[in-house]
């Protein structure tokens, strides 16, 4: 870490000393106090960047090296970034657990099943939406556009839930949340900047509204299906309460997020109610270094992904924002 | 809908109707999904105003009109968690937009794209993690045993370890640092999009002028991304009194429970452990209704400055 600063450091003047150079040339010297400012708001800017990546990256990577590191002696403190007594033993035992294993079963499950569902059908509400000539356009954009900003709140949307038998079902996870205003602005404004000629040209050849939506705007909307269905999977993987709310009396559809709060949790319940505590809790401690590996394989799969799809989620949030 | 088009009696309404079958029938489907789900619950509301048994069901629960708004308005700790969901919304709302203003403008500074990069990619990094993973590490960085009680230590300006969640007045700081840490990078994305759409000419023309990078700073970027700042503010503020949940949920315990706990954990404990759900919905209620006048409002206020607004 240490060594990546400085690095990150020596860049960074090296930066500083070239934008200096250029300016130089532009403002033809006049301005002597210029390059003085201009180094000294690049040196506070570099230790800016530096401090703010240092905390963004630390607390991940020191979870990191507790999760590779003997849990007793980890109680210790002390470790940073190199685990001091490397051990696989935590992850072993993380894996072991029946809660984790099938957490992660049905966390996956969601995550496809969701993402699959919930693109099929915003699409398809985003393209009957962005029809020019529906007559019924308007309408139905407005009853969806009016769901994100009004809600029934917690309680309503419960006993609805439990109406519907979905409480303690896996189809909770899935269902609700399938269609929302927000991805179906998102989409409709990438349908709608599409050229209409395609469209118009494939009717001539009489096609159907639904063989033009398949062959014609699908083809053409794969980078924000991409975004949208980034957007879906990563909230249905993070997301813990829906499984608090809705399904924890029925422990075969838990999610991981869900066993991973209980581990944490159990440990925040007894540091907080110190006075209250009582002493049975002491019992539900689990290591620092076995909620470490647990946590770590619960981000594992965003932080090896997200760096290859980023572009798409700027590309939605750009999109959104004009949108909104 | 259906009633305008007869009124019209065109034929070539019909025509065209027959002609879009395919998405009138789906569109049905879409309404009757909609309603299910984000109409029905609406009128729920209704429960508000019953004092609603699991037993007696919803049709046969006893009406008690404002019984249940009276007994909340008059409870110590309802209005406590207004305070403090009105607080830490606000002070996430100021911190979080400043913070991601002066990220994205120093991150604009840098003319590399090699150090902009990886600088940008490792800011995003925590916005895609849950609150249950981000609580997680800040609870481990803040323990006794953590890197801040550690620095802390070590530079000497503390005797012993400071025990962070169980000072009360440390919580609201806390919260918004947890916001700060998982939103800053993400939330200056759109700051920095909104920023390279300035014209390149105007920084030119100040360079030639003279200016230096504060002034260029103050009085070309700023002014440039005003607009896209006071339309997130007002989207965001629609968002004040949603922004307390998870975390204080996560981050909350007995010790500071006066200053953690928000609307939506009262509408928790009183709905769903308690089981009184009119209770929880009157809460949610109140909720929804104030989240949907602070939005009017500050569009409103838009509207009146002559600033872009939403709608």
């Amino acid at each position: 870490m240490e060594e990546n600063k400085n690095v990150l450091e020596v860049e960074n003047n090296s930066e500083t000393k070239a934008s200096a150079g250029t300016d130089k040339v532009k403002i033809t010297g006049s301005h002597k106090k210029m390059k003085g400012g201009d180094l000294a708001f690049n040196i506070c800017n570099g230790i800016f960047m530096v401090l703010f990546c240092v905390i963004t990256l630390y607390p991940v990577l020191n979870t990191l090296a507790i999760s590779f590191n003997d849990g007793v002696d980890a109680m210790r403190g002390g470790v940073h970034l190199i685990p001091r007594l490397f051990t696989t033993e935590n992850y072993e035992i993380v894996l072991a657990l029946k809660g984790i294993s099938r957490g992660a079963l049905i966390s996956v499950l969601r995550t496809v099943i969701g993402t699959i569902l919930a693109l099929a059908a915003n699409a398809l509400l985003a393209f009957i939406v962005s029809q020019k000539n529906f007559l019924f356009r308007s309408q139905l954009s407005l009853f969806w556009v009016i769901t994100m900003y009004v809600n029934g709140g917690m309680i309503p949307v419960m006993i609805l839930y439990k109406n519907l038998h979905l409480t303690n079902s896996f189809w909770v996870y899935v269902i609700p949340g399938m269609v929302s205003g927000f991805n179906m602005l998102v989409m409709r404004t990438y349908m709608e900047g599409l050229p209409y000629e395609l469209q118009e040209a494939a009717q001539i050849d009489g096609a159907g509204y639904m063989k033009i939506f398949w062959n014609v705007i699908t083809p053409l909307c794969k980078p924000i299906y991409a975004t949208v269905a980034l957007f879906v999977a990563v909230g249905q993987w993070n997301s813990w309460f829906d499984t608090m709310l809705y399904n924890r009396m029925a422990d075969q559809y838990t999610t991981l997020q869900y066993e991973l709060m209980k581990m944490l949790s159990a440990v925040t319940s007894l540091k907080g109610n110190a006075s209250a505590a009582t002493t049975g809790q002491t019992v539900n401690i689990t290591p620092i270094s076995v909620r470490a590996a647990a946590t770590i394989i619960t981000m594992a799969p965003i932080v090896a992904l997200y760096p290859f799809l980023q572009r798409y989620f700027v590309t939605g949030l750009t999109i959104g924002g004009v949108k909104e | 809908m259906a009633g305008d088009n007869k009124k019209k009696g065109l034929a070539v309404t019909k025509k065209e109707l027959i002609k879009q079958k395919v998405l009138v029938i789906w569109t049905v489907v879409f309404v009757i999904y909609g309603f299910i789900f984000y109409y029905l619950p609406l009128v729920g509301w209704l429960m508000a105003f019953q004092n609603y048994k699991n037993k007696t069901g919803f049709f046969h629960s006893k009406w008690v009109g404002l019984t249940k708004f009276k007994f909340l308005f008059s409870d110590a700790t309802f209005l406590r968690t207004i305070r403090n969901t009105f607080c830490m919304g606000t002070l996430n709302l100021i911190f979080t937009t400043v913070m991601a203003i002066v990220f994205a403008i120093l991150l604009n500074e840098i003319k590399s794209s090699k150090i902009k990069k990886p600088i940008q990619t490792i800011s995003y990094l925590p916005h895609f993690l849950s609150w249950i993973i981000v609580t997680g590490i800040l609870s481990d960085a803040l323990s006794s045993t953590g890197i801040v009680n550690e620095i802390l230590h070590n530079i000497g300006l503390v005797k012993d370890t400071v025990p962070f969640f169980s000072i009360p007045w440390l919580f609201w700081p806390i919260v918004t640092f947890a916001h700060l840490w998982k939103e800053t990078g993400w939330n200056a994305i759109i700051y920095l999009s909104a920023i390279t759409s300035i014209d390149p000419s105007l920084y030119e023309a100040a360079s030639i002028d003279g200016a230096g990078r504060w002034d260029k700073i103050k009085h070309i970027t700023l002014p440039g991304i005003k607009s896209t700042i006071i339309v997130l503010l007002i989207m965001n503020m629609g968002n004040l009194l949603n922004a307390g949940f998870e975390v204080q949920y996560l981050l909350g315990n007995g010790l500071v429970k006066s200053v953690s706990d928000t609307i939506d954990i009262y509408v928790l404990t009183w709905g769903i452990s308690q089981n009184d759900y009119s209770l929880g919905t009157a809460a949610g209620i109140f909720k929804s209704v104030v989240s949907i006048a602070i939005i009017l409002l500050a569009n409103g206020a838009a509207k009146r400055a002559g600033e872009e607004r939403l709608f």
